[in-house]
């Protein structure tokens, strides 16, 4: 099959970027969507072109590397699936088709179709952890975790971390990474004495790091290729609450 | 962390006075309709209603004051979360696909917008009451007392159509920005969960329409003639009868 590829080529974060269209030829509908790139990319290698710039590591949907707007859709047309897991199939011979970077201040572009999401890595530094004294492994069992809170824990643990629901959002804003992330932790009993702290702080730091707010628009959630629910935006949203209220009236630090 | 800082500076407090403040609103619109519903009953029902709640007199703007606080936190929170929405992508896509928003929910500022100019127009007209000459304010004897005739203004008010289209877009565009903020509170304050998410939008859409349906009710029904004024001395002045039994005035007609 043969397509056509209306890419955005952006040499770094200071110069303008525009569209390139490239024709990709010759495909088997089996490859998957970076194989393809990697097939054009040879072709521009051979032809004397900088290559197109895009990310990628695992290609097993399991890194959350992989980025690209395709045809306006986050991680291109299918439903739960990164762009590493898309096939050609899932396209039309002669298709045109739209590539461009996840677009959001909070993640500035780098290079051509490459987003700099370094911003996730800051709110999980504020908070996407648990504090455990390291040593010898615990005794299994030594800490009960309820059958449903391991449930909830694994679903929002799911999230890779890709940056689809920022793309996707008309606000560009962060809250189902960041409220997977901290849901998976909140839910169980390891993450209950920084509960509060967490939250506070992965909050404060997702709005310093300039992404919009959540108009309840769940784009998110359709886009994200581990379908994370945005149930966990409300979770979230209880726990922010809870804990302020809390903070309002913590006693002062002595 | 203090209140103010919680409720004005963190992305998720804003979403809660937007929660809060469209609760409020929401509340409010309710017990306004079913309080205007009264046109259906014998004039002197909505005229003592109204004139109970003008004889509040301070209290009445103790809570005028706190609707008024009520509406400047929902929409000078909601600039501030258009801005910064539009802040958080200042490079858009050449074609982003919409996955799953509903219209009402991509349209709420401008629903938003007209609602505001709605209910600028609205108090100017039945509150302060100069939108019209005095002919279109009456008065009436309730109990022996001269009191703002409400009935009929509101009916000769509605029968003006091109008030009544106003007043019928207007309230459409209320029901539809509440289709998705009804649904979207609970979301934000965190009282949604999947179990019932999808009967709450069906209960947020099915509560828009009853609530529109109430409205245009109340505008329609002057409007086709089926509420009529019944101001006695209206009428006469009018050169119509007031009852069909009446033996004082001269405008009678026979019953028959
Ligand atoms: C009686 C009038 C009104 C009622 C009952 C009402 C109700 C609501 C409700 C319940 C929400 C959802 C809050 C949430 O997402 O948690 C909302 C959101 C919103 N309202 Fe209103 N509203 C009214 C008037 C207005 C006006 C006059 C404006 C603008 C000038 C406005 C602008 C907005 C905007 C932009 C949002 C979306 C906020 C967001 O999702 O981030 N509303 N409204
Ligand atoms: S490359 Fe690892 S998830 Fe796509």
């Amino acid at each position: 099959m043969n397509v056509t590829l209306r890419v955005w080529r952006q040499k770094n974060a200071e110069t303008e970027g525009r569209f390139e269209e490239y024709e990709a030829k010759d495909l088997n509908p089996n490859m998957s969507f970076l194989e393809m790139m990697d097939v054009v990319n040879e072709d521009l290698t051979d032809k004397g072109e900088e290559p197109i710039a895009f990310a990628h590591d695992c290609r097993e949907g399991i890194c959350g590397t992989c980025s690209c707007m395709i045809d306006g859709k986050p991680h291109g047309p299918e439903h739960g699936v990164a762009t590493c897991q898309t096939y050609m199939r899932s396209f039309n011979d002669g298709d045109k088709i739209t590539v461009e970077p996840f677009r959001a201040k909070a993640f500035p572009i780098v290079k051509d179709l490459v987003s700099d999401r370094a911003a996730f890595d800051e709110i999980m530094q504020a908070g996407g952890f648990v504090s455990i004294r390291t040593g010898a492994a615990p005794d299994a069992n030594s800490i009960p975790v309820p059958k449903e809170a391991a449930d909830l824990a694994m679903d929002a643990a799911a999230c890779i971390g890709c940056g689809a629901c920022v793309a996707a959002c008309k606000n560009a804003s962060a809250m189902l990474f960041v409220s997977a992330k901290a849901g998976q932790l909140n839910t169980l009993p390891q993450g209950q004495p920084e509960k509060d702290k967490r939250v506070l702080n992965m909050v404060a730091t997702m709005d310093e790091a300039g992404f919009g707010n959540c108009t309840n628009q769940y784009e998110c959630s359709a886009a994200c290729p581990k379908l994370i629910s945005e149930e966990f935006i409300a979770k979230f949203n209880r726990d922010f609450t809870a804990a302020s209220v809390r903070s309002w009236f913590a006693a002062k630090a002595l | 962390m203090n209140i103010f800082h919680t409720l004005f500076k963190t992305s998720i407090g804003k979403k809660i006075v937007m929660a809060v403040t469209g609760f409020i609103l929401i509340g409010f619109i309710v017990g306004h309709l079913v309080g205007n519903l009264q046109i259906f009953s014998h004039p002197d029902k909505i005229n003592e209603y109204a004139h109970f709640l003008q004889s509040l007199g301070p209290a009445l703007w103790l809570v005028r004051a706190f609707l008024l606080l009520t509406v400047v936190l929902h929409i000078g929170v909601a600039i501030a979360l258009v801005l910064e929405n539009k802040a958080a992508r200042p490079q858009g896509y050449a074609g982003q696909k919409t996955l799953k928003a509903s219209y009402a929910s991509r349209t709420m500022r401008y629903s938003g917008v007209i609602v505001l100019a709605f209910i600028i127009y609205h108090i100017l007209h039945f509150t302060v009451r100069i939108t019209h000459g005095s002919e279109a304010y009456p008065q009436t004897l309730l109990h022996g007392e001269v009191v703002a005739d409400v009935h009929s203004m509101m009916v000769l008010g509605f029968q003006k159509p091109l008030v009544s289209v106003f007043y019928l877009i207007s309230v459409g565009l209320l029901s539809w920005h509440i289709s998705h903020g009804l649904a979207s509170m609970f979301q934000s304050l965190g009282l949604r969960s999947r179990a019932w998410s999808s009967a709450l939008q069906k209960l947020s859409v099915v509560f828009a329409v009853v609530y529109f349906l109430g409205n245009a009710a109340i505008v329609v029904a002057p409007l086709s003639g089926m509420v009529k004024v019944q101001n006695p001395a209206l009428l006469t002045s009018a050169g119509q009868p007031c009852s069909t039994d009446c033996q004082v005035c001269e405008t009678r007609v026979a019953k028959n």
